[in-house]
């Protein structure tokens, strides 16, 4: 009788998850590919990456294991480089990034698009080092990623280089912005996840900058995870504290709450955000009213009008139904940056991973590359990036550059 | 002035808290177990709803009632599958059960409806009443309002009909209540399909006042609530009402005037202090040992 | 020596003898293949952090299982002992240059650390009973995390630096950021060791079966079972609990500890409610009180989702999935009387 109930109830589960996994076939088409997608598996070089594709942060994983696997396609179809690319869930947890880093290397990958996020990839730097294996992280932005020597901003690990500014540049690039840029407000005040890596990282340099360059800051008022709903204390504060200009070095699902909640109590200072605040017009049922004049710094932005960006937009939404925020940009110029340094520097795929290291590390420092997220990029030795972000403001709905 | 707008945004969060809160508390009062993955009922109601309005143009109404229905039948056939199998096991193995559940549902969620996250529609809008200087949010009055409606819906419910009176029963002495031939599987359905449904009004009144939805948009404010039914004494109807709305004011309060980094670790310890002064919560009962 | 042996294998001893020949025969295993160079990176990238959540498990068991009281905030103890040992190493760094002390003194320090901290809470909360104690322990694990996210402390020439809430620390040259905040810790030296997770394993097991099987580890039981009865022989309730509460709590910071000098880099958020709740899992699962079932609970948990790697996304459903029907098998009446026989040492459960 007993054994009978419980054979009913493993059935029901066992056919629920048969329902779910039938259900979920339509919106994620890519499932079945997986990670092996190269052609010619004899002669490509193994390119690998780990990201959040599963639990909270899974928005950023998924995007960057989307366009590196589309990108990597597409390098694979011009035929000047081969690359076999395998992407592994890291849970944005330092623990399983290593684990993931295991499993990468126990299949043989000979180079990295490292990881997503910045804590996993603080703890997989230093065994990049260690094996002397090339990685190009694509948005794990934090200085950690690249020096063991944080305060300093020294000690670098040399083999991790990333695609996107570091947190520190970008604080110091809003401040001096704002300061440039008068006519958009003079009082600042600035809005901050203070249990997260990148918005910590961005808010302090933009205060020690705005410091030194004499820019008013009227208010700095936080916020946590746990706390990211409710902004109505914070914005209060903002407003009784005569702030025009917001400044919001975070991600953009709490931004447009922010947004909401400020426009709902007819608050409306000039809102400025970082490359964290892309992906905001995409978000499903998002009313783009109300990011009308919000001003980003951001390298990238989807609705740029230059042929890469259009036809990497056009060709990411026709595959995954949805439109690539930043992350699936810097992901998919990683790989053409590396496909670019593999092509010039000879590498093939019966090199080892340090020799293919070795080569990377000499090709980059002297390389430049035009990507979807910057021209005439380029980087020093310890890995750090150098392209200049642009301004854009939203009117209408888009994107507009600003003309400074 | 500033300080009653505070308060009034600290009841409007504090309702929403109490809503779930009561979901927690009837479960536990009556099938004596913490059910962890009432938070992701949560997120289902939300996602239900948000299909219901943008995907099939849905009055708002109509996407609520959907929610609450399907809220229900999910809040049932979780009980049925997952906890009636183990009504004889001890707390803890249902407890990780229920982490089970909650895991299943939030990757369900992932797979089915992608992690990114999409924004909710306005239902009310954006509005307010003004006293003075003061202003009221139309939101809050509804949220507050309906926090009301459901609280006394429900202790009617649970005090005048012969199901509410079966349910106190069960929550007393399931024996007794069983040998006074009381059907007490079908009472925990009863439960089960009343705390889903709430979750799921509760869902709509979050998403409306923090338009965004996620697969683990349950997480915290379940968590919170639950922090909220202990401090009104789980088990107890009254007390998971009080209890929100404590923890909606004090959170909201505390970051206005003590800190906004530490607002968790204060509302935590305010909790801690509470139940050292009264360990059964503000209105939980202190049951006597029996030798 | 035929009489020793036999005693090894009296129903007393059983599970102990099985518990560390589990533990032993797994390194020496393990070891030979790592050191053959035929163990993968993946599981090679493994070996510590099971060993980490085996401590913790192991401590927690002795809290829930023996103790009988539930406790969710397992990781704000772990979290203590992670902090503090990665703070004790990057000090010592530049005193003491031979990891194995470093590590020796970091996980002592932190172990010591969760202790205090764990019989501080431990005097006002367990007078609470059941799940009151429950939240309470959550609601620490909270303020933990919080506390720690708002926590800079850095150490150069002049000595240490501390500032809470905003990252105030002014390091002179060659100093070090031990702590910053929500980042946590980073550029952690890392030191732990496999064989130093092993002998963590066993000295945890030693110090839970001495308590076990000791005066105090019966009144712990008696405590447990029945509250009254055990008060009306004269034991003291509030200190057999107050007991197996900070043993837990220090191998739980023993845990954190060697997790810590595991990883380059550590931040709060990795202690929070869930790891609680994950370590809680692998404690139900292996049974109350059974310390072998703890280990291979752990064990097993924690590969799980290493082995279902291919399922690509599918993974952390399929886990959920395997987790529910495992709950459900193993409290099947039909079931459990086949097994009943199988298995060992299983002592009491919580009510």
């Amino acid at each position: 009788m007993k054994f009978n109930q419980l054979f009913k109830g493993g059935l029901a589960v066992a056919m629920a998850a048969t329902l779910v996994a039938c259900g979920s076939n339509g919106s994620t088409t890519s499932q079945s590919t997986g990670g092996e997608t190269a052609g010619n598996s004899t002669a490509a070089i193994k390119i690998g990456g780990s990201g959040p594709t599963t639990g909270g942060a899974a928005v950023y994983g998924q995007a960057v294991k989307n366009a590196f696997e589309l990108a990597v396609e597409e390098v694979n179809a011009v035929g000047d480089v081969q690359f076999e690319a395998r992407f592994e869930d890291d849970a944005h947890d330092p623990e399983k990034a290593v684990t993931a880093y295991g499993v990468l290397k126990d299949w043989g990958m000979q180079v990295s698009i490292g990881t997503t996020t910045s804590g996993p990839g603080q703890a997989v730097s230093p065994l990049y080092k260690e094996d002397n294996i090339f990685a190009l992280t694509p948005s794990a932005s934090s200085l950690a990623v690249i020096y063991a020597d944080t305060a300093n901003a020294s000690n670098p690990y040399g083999s991790v280089f990333q695609m996107c500014f570091t947190d520190p540049n970008q604080g110091v690039a809003s401040a001096d912005y704002l300061k440039a840029h008068t006519d958009l407000g003079s009082k600042v005040g600035v809005i901050w996840k203070n249990d997260d890596n990148y918005s910590t990282g961005v808010h302090d340099k933009f205060v020690a900058e705005a410091k030194e360059v004499g820019l008013e800051v009227v208010y700095d008022g936080t916020f946590e995870s746990s706390t990211e709903n409710d902004f109505s204390v914070q914005l209060t504060q903002a407003q009784a504290a005569g702030a025009d200009i917001l400044f919001l070095p975070i991600y953009y699902q709490p931004a447009s709450l922010i947004l909401t909640q400020a426009n709902a109590m007819n608050y409306a200072p000039t809102f400025f955000g970082v490359d964290g605040l892309d992906g905001i017009l995409s978000m499903e049922n998002f009313d783009t009213s109300l990011a009308e004049g919000v001003y980003l710094l951001t390298p990238f932005s989807a609705d740029g009008t230059d042929q890469m960006t259009k036809h990497f937009v056009d060709e990411y939404q026709k595959r995954y139904g949805e439109v690539p925020n930043q992350f699936a940009a810097d992901a998919y110029d990683c790989v053409y940056a590396l496909a670019q340094a593999c092509k010039a520097a000879g590498i093939t795929a019966d090199m080892t991973p340090s020799q293919v290291a070795d080569a990377l590390k000499a090709e980059f420092t002297k390389m430049t590359f035009d990507g979807i997220t910057g021209e005439q990029v380029t980087w020093n030795a310890n890995g750090e990036v150098s392209k200049s972000p642009k301004a854009v403001v939203i009117k209408d709905g888009v994107y507009v550059g600003v003309q400074d | 002035m500033e300080i009653l707008s505070y308060l009034i945004n600290g009841l409007g969060l504090g309702s929403v808290y109490a809503i779930i809160a009561l979901g927690y508390t009837m479960v536990y009062g009556i099938a004596k177990m913490l059910n962890f993955a009432h938070g992701d009922i949560i997120m289902v109601g939300a996602y239900l709803s948000f299909f219901a309005m943008t995907r099939f143009q849905l009055p708002v109404i109509v996407s609520v009632a959907l929610a609450v229905l399907g809220c229900t039948i999910l809040g049932v056939v979780v009980e049925r599958l997952a906890y009636k199998p183990l009504r004889q096991a001890t707390s803890l193995s249902v407890l990780i059960t229920a982490i089970g559940v909650s895991y299943f549902l939030q990757n369900s969620a992932q797979l089915l409806w992608s992690s990114s996250t999409k924004v909710y529609p306005t239902i009310i809008s954006n509005g307010a009443i003004k006293i003075g200087s003061l202003s009221i949010s139309y939101l809050s009055i509804l949220t507050i309002l309906v926090c009301i409606l459901v609280m006394t819906c429900l202790t009617l419910f649970v005090n005048k009909t012969k199901t509410g009176q079966a349910m106190r029963a069960c929550a007393e002495d399931k024996g007794a209540a069983q040998l006074m031939g009381i059907n007490v599987n079908h009472i925990i359905s009863i439960t089960f399909a009343i705390g889903s449904g709430l979750a799921a009004i509760a869902a709509v009144l979050l998403c409306a006042a923090y338009p965004s939805v996620s697969p683990t948009l349950g997480s915290m404010p379940g968590i919170k609530a639950f922090t909220a039914a202990v401090f009104g004494g789980i088990g107890s109807i009254p007390g998971a009402f009080l209890g929100g709305i404590l923890l909606g004011v004090i959170e909201t309060l505390t970051k206005a005037y003590i800190s906004t980094q530490l607002s968790d670790a204060i509302v935590f310890a305010v909790l801690i202090i509470v139940l050292l002064i009264k360990p059964a919560g503000l209105l939980g009962k202190k049951v006597s040992e029996k030798v | 020596m035929k009489e020793k042996l036999a005693q090894m294998f009296q129903s007393k001893n059983r599970s102990r003898t099985l518990s560390f020949g589990l533990v032993i025969i797994a390194y020496i295993v393990l070891e030979v293949l790592l050191l053959t160079g035929n163990l993968s990176s993946l599981f090679t990238s493994l070996l510590v952090p099971v060993c980490c959540y085996i401590v913790a498990a192991i401590g927690l068991n002795l809290n829930v299982g023996i103790s009988g009281e539930l406790n969710l905030g397992q990781g704000g103890f772990m979290s203590v002992g992670a902090f503090v040992a990665v703070c004790v190493s990057g000090v010592l760094s530049y005193s003491i240059p031979s990891p194995i002390i470093r590590l020796i003194a970091s996980i002592l320090c932190g172990a010591i650390a969760a202790g205090v901290i764990g019989a501080l809470i431990g005097i006002p909360v367990l007078k609470l009973q059941g799940d009151y104690l429950a939240i309470v322990t959550l609601a620490f694990g909270q303020i933990i995390k919080s506390i720690i996210n708002n926590l800079y402390i850095g150490y150069d020439k002049n000595g240490f630096q501390m500032s809470f809430v905003e990252n105030k620390l002014a390091l002179a040259e060659g100093g070090k950021a031990l702590l910053s905040g929500p980042m946590g810790a980073t550029g952690t030296d890392r030191i732990a060791t496999f064989t130093f997770g092993v002998i963590l394993v066993l000295l945890s097991l030693l110090i839970v079966y001495n308590l076990m099987y000791s005066r105090n580890g019966r009144a712990i039981m008696a405590a447990r079972d029945n509250r009254i009865a055990a008060e009306s022989v004269g034991i003291n309730v509030a200190n057999t609990k107050m007991l197996a509460f900070v043993t837990s709590a220090m191998l739980a910071g023993a845990a954190g500890a060697l997790y810590a000098l595991n990883y380059a880099t550590l931040a709060p958020s990795k202690f929070d409610f869930n790891l609680s709740i994950l370590i809680l899992v692998y404690v139900v699962l292996g049974g109350l009180g059974n310390m072998t079932g703890t280990i291979i609970a752990t064990t097993v948990l924690v590969l799980l989702p290493e082995l279902l790697r291919s399922l690509q996304d599918y993974r952390m459903l399929i886990y959920a999935i395997i987790l529910i029907v495992i709950m459900l098998v193993t409290n099947n009446e039909f079931l459990k009387e086949k097994f009943s026989k199988l298995r060992l040492g299983k002592k009491g459960a919580m009510k």
